[in-house]
């Protein structure tokens, strides 16, 4: 059931994890891996711990045991400073609700990242409208996220997850709250874009007609995983 | 009690009455007369074996050396076969739970049968619903491509086929959501 040892040549892998809350074991064994341009869907029941798996990779939750190296260095002997600049730089985030700052524009939201990292505003705010055009949202920069459309707000979230040009975007059930047609509008522009900068995308997702923009799908059940391309 | 007659066996009389009696032969040796009640009992409660189907598919599978008889009675009536799986019937059956469907329309009766046999033979029938659904994913994939580079006419087709496709997933989910129920069910 659990992965073999990472391919060559992948980014991000994980090995054997082990994680639980209290009595309850999300991750019983684990693993994964993903390489540079590629999108792979994390697939399982509720409760199967794809969630937990997502948050172990993307270096908000430690594991309780297990490997996770990113581009080659193993995450654990990273210190909480270097895993936060990590997150900040190397990898983005969409959620299923949009996670947008109320009191911000969108493209004040969209250029946030880049501002943490130290951009100015001009600079930041002017890459920032370039991701909104890429993402067909670029006529909302001065509006607020309550003045925009569920659909609209997913692909301001999509557009700020991309603007630090992340080598691996973390989308958890990015479409969850939309109907099918911005569904699958948000999945195109966000495949297409992370294809486009050879960005790794993490797919946690439920829903099948989500996972077929994914190039594989790894399975997770009962916190054990299982890569159905590796597996065949 | 649990009901099977809310599914058709017409798919399994079509396609694969042989592994299904290879299925059940696995537990034991039996007769073609025990063989067709396991069946009908398991899987075709609205739509019983005929007795000619049986002993046609059992002379088959003879003659392909994936059963051997195990023994004949002489009674006062004509003499009863009774039927044992080879191991190449085993090998049979094997294969036939590990090849996942080709999607398709109504598909649900021939994975309802894979994953009983799968519990009563004591395999992984998780395994069967993992590669059903990563098949499955395959044709939806290739539609979801097609649909991203065709015109309205293209994707409207497409999304016919996604939205079947996508029914089929929902049920496959759910049975796996049900194994261990299924499984205490199957071995009463």
């Amino acid at each position: 059931m659990n992965a073999p040892a990472a391919p060559a040549g992948s980014l991000l892998t994980a090995e054997d994890l082990r994680k639980a809350y209290g009595p309850t074991v999300a991750l019983d064994g684990a693993g994964f891996s993903i390489h540079p341009g590629e999108v792979v869907a994390v697939m399982g029941p509720s409760g199967s711990g794809k969630s937990t798996l997502l948050h172990c990779l993307a270096g908000i939750v430690p594991p309780d045991s297990g490997s996770i190296r990113y581009a080659g260095r193993e995450m654990a002997t990273m210190n909480d400073a270097e895993r936060s600049s990590l997150r900040r730089s190397e990898f983005g985030f969409v959620f299923q609700f949009g996670q947008l700052v109320p009191e911000l524009t969108c493209v004040e939201n969209v250029a946030l990242p880049l501002r943490l990292n130290g951009t100015s505003r001009k600079e930041a705010e002017k890459t920032a409208l370039g991701w909104m055009q890429r993402l067909e949202v670029d006529d909302l920069a001065k509006k607020r996220p309550g003045e925009v459309s569920g659909g609209q707000g997913q692909r301001v979230a999509v557009a700020r997850s991309l603007v630090t040009g992340p080598r691996v975007l973390f989308a958890d059930e990015p479409t969850g709250a939309l109907d099918s047609l911005n569904g699958e509008r948000v999945m195109e522009l966000l495949t297409d874009a992370a294809r486009s900068t050879n960005a790794a995308v993490v797919l946690v997702t439920h829903e099948a007609r989500v996972a077929a923009y994914s190039d594989r799908e790894i399975v997770v059940r009962d916190g054990r995983s299982r890569d159905m391309e590796r597996a065949v | 009690m649990y009901t099977h007659c809310v599914y058709t066996v017409c798919r399994v009389l079509g396609m694969s009455i042989g592994h299904t009696l290879l299925g059940l032969l696995e537990s034991g040796p039996r007769h073609g007369y025990d063989l067709k009640r396991a069946f009908d009992e398991k899987f075709g409660h609205d739509r019983p074996l005929h007795y000619g189907q049986v002993y046609s598919t059992m002379s088959r599978l003879l003659k392909n050396g994936l059963v051997e008889v195990d023994g004949i009675e002489a009674g006062g009536g004509p003499e009863r076969k009774r039927y044992a799986i080879t191991d190449a019937g085993i090998t049979d059956v094997e294969q036939w739970l590990a090849t996942p469907e080709k999607p398709a329309e109504y598909l649900q009766s021939t994975l309802y049968t894979k994953v009983v046999l799968a519990l009563l033979t004591h395999r992984d029938a998780g395994d069967i619903l993992d590669n059903q659904r990563s098949e499955h994913l395959r044709s939806m994939r290739i539609l979801t491509d097609r649909k991203r580079h065709g015109d309205l006419a293209d994707q409207l087709v497409c999304d016919h086929a996604l939205f079947h496709l996508e029914a089929d997933l929902r049920w496959l989910e759910l049975t796996a959501a049900r194994l261990d129920k299924l499984r205490v069910e199957v071995a009463r």
